[in-house]
């Protein structure tokens, strides 16, 4: 391994093509802090979208008229804002409001941190484009099998777990995937507060380094490769996925 | 076997059986404010920005009331944003001339172009908007030279070539989809009435396909109007640059902060919100009945 290490900086001295991520130990362990803190943050953000998206699609088929209207106001208003200004919003307004704890060294700090606020951030905004999508997966349901369900004595929340759920869930994986995709390519946002996430710390690295057409370069790389490799997976979960005889 | 739907790749099927398992999905588009009245958008618009306004507002009475601030920095933050709008429609034209370009050369004849036109598109598809902002804002020179005269490049230039980049790869999709979609029948009758490729694409194959084109490019749009704000990460003064300045000309006042971002998302959501309904208008308007 440090063979290889070491023919990069001679790669360095030869060429002047500078990849200090890979020889020198300390920005290795950056970027490589930096590249698990955008795939935490993917799979955190990950998670309560979906979470957001499957009581989201729930609240709107209740009965109440208000409940409706407030799910669709927030699917619009996420839908319809840029998403750094919600997570301006959200770390700068919301954050500044909250109450401060006392943190180890006896300061005051607040009592989330920028990673919390982009998770909580990003995954409202992923969870609107969720809603939708799994109400689309909700009402390929035929209503015969509710019914039938019904029949047997299911109560309704039973229905939705038990019956409509892992139905649904299997006809929206291609537009959920899509989703998921551009939520990875929207961690990248995370750099504007400061979350050491591998954007982030590429420009501490450029910063440090003076090398920036390398690390530009190897940035379009690393997300072109985790995008590939995300869809590539997916593709095959999908077809794993796929109800037999159905489509 | 099914056809996918163009813009979700939801499988869409149609099947004869009177118990079905599963019914065709029908993409949905987001509904509007179910029965929400442009007067309840208002009223809660307003609840948004001057609630914590009013809640301040007791607290500290010689000071400006932040609402009062807010009005006396709107025309700044009005012009800001006049400028994202000019440079996301900046950006969408030029991403959409090279992008049409690359569409056409994924459905070319020759294998080369097909490739890299192939290829060029998932790149920029695949690379996040913010990466390909700092590509562009980093790599390109401040100035050039041509033929001894020196252009200089402004940085909201080079943001709208950055934001280009992504929005050319996402046309060339949409055409490549729209050009997909059509049935090839429409291709063999134009052949067996003699016309040539060039005079099919462009006669009968495209004319057609701009119906198709039209909502997920407006969506594109909206997308990239949403995507300019990131010009403010790379310091190109536009409506978020400003309202931080304007936020840190006022001291930094707390009580400030939601008025003057809240003020922000209800600028591009009274702008992008009726694009969007739009889009789904057009979109039912020109949906296709197979």
């Amino acid at each position: 391994m440090d063979l290889v290490f070491d023919w990069f900086r001679v790669l360095y001295d030869e060429t002047g093509i500078n990849l200090p991520f890979i020889y020198d130990g300390y920005d290795r362990n950056r970027m490589i802090d930096g590249f698990f803190t955008t795939i935490w943050l993917s799979v955190v953000c990950l998670f309560f979208s979906v979470i957001i998206g499957v009581i989201g699609a729930w609240l709107q088929g209740s009965s109440f008229k208000w409940t409706r209207r407030i799910v669709n106001g927030y699917i619009q208003l996420f839908r319809n804002t840029p998403p750094l200004v919600q997570l301006y919003f959200f770390y700068f307004a919301i954050g500044t409001v909250l109450p401060k704890v006392e943190n180890d060294w006896g300061g005051q700090s607040p009592i989330l941190g920028s990673f919390a606020w982009a998770a909580i951030s990003l995954s409202f905004f992923a969870g609107a484009f969720n809603v939708e999508i799994f109400r689309s997966g909700i009402e390929a349901v035929p209503k015969s099998t509710v019914e039938a369900a019904e029949a047997l004595g299911f109560s309704k929340l039973q229905i939705y777990r038990d019956i409509t759920m892992p139905l649904a869930i299997r006809v929206v994986i291609p537009a959920l995937n899509n989703n998921l995709v551009n939520l990875v390519k929207t961690t990248t946002l995370a750099y504007a507060i400061a979350v050491p996430e591998m954007l982030y710390e590429a420009n501490q690295i450029w910063s440090d380094n003076v090398n920036v057409t390398e690390m530009m370069i190897f940035m379009l790389l690393a997300y072109f490769a985790l995008v590939g490799v995300l869809v590539g997976g997916m593709n095959r979960w999908e077809r794993a996925m796929k109800i037999p005889g159905f489509g | 076997m099914g056809t996918r739907h163009e813009n979700s790749g939801v499988w869409l099927m149609t099947y004869k059986t009177d118990l079905p398992v599963m019914l065709p999905v029908t993409p949905r588009s987001p509904e509007p404010f179910a029965g929400f009245k442009p007067k309840h958008i208002v009223i809660i618009a307003a609840l948004v920005i001057l609630g914590p306004s009013l809640a301040f507002a007791q607290v500290g009475a010689p000071i400006l009331t932040p609402f009062a601030v807010l009005l006396d920095w709107m025309p700044l933050l009005l012009e800001g944003f006049i400028f994202n709008l000019v440079i996301s429609v900046s950006a969408m034209a030029l991403g959409t001339a090279v992008g049409a370009m690359l569409g056409l050369g994924q459905i070319s004849l020759l294998r080369v172009t097909r490739g890299t036109s192939w290829f060029v598109t998932q790149f920029f598809r695949n690379a996040p908007w913010l990466v390909l902002l700092f590509f562009a804002m980093f790599l390109l020179p401040f100035e050039i030279k041509i033929f001894g005269l020196v252009v200089p490049l402004p940085d909201w230039f080079k943001a709208i070539l950055g934001l280009s980049l992504p929005v050319m790869a996402n046309v060339s999709e949409i055409v490549r989809g729209a050009v997909k979609s059509l049935p090839s029948g429409q291709w063999e009758a134009a052949e067996s009435l003699a016309y040539s490729r060039q005079q099919t694409l462009w006669l009968i194959i495209l004319p057609q396909c701009v119906k198709r084109m039209l909502p997920p490019w407006m969506n594109l749009y909206s997308i990239l109007t949403m995507a300019t704000v990131l010009a403010s990460i790379v310091g190109v003064s536009e409506v978020m640059t400003l309202t931080a300045q304007a936020l840190a000309a006022e001291g930094g006042r707390p009580e400030l902060l939601a008025p003057f971002y809240g003020f922000v998302l209800l600028l591009f959501f009274a702008y992008c919100y009726p694009i969007a309904r739009f889009t789904v208008w057009l979109e039912k308007k020109f949906a296709v009945i197979n």
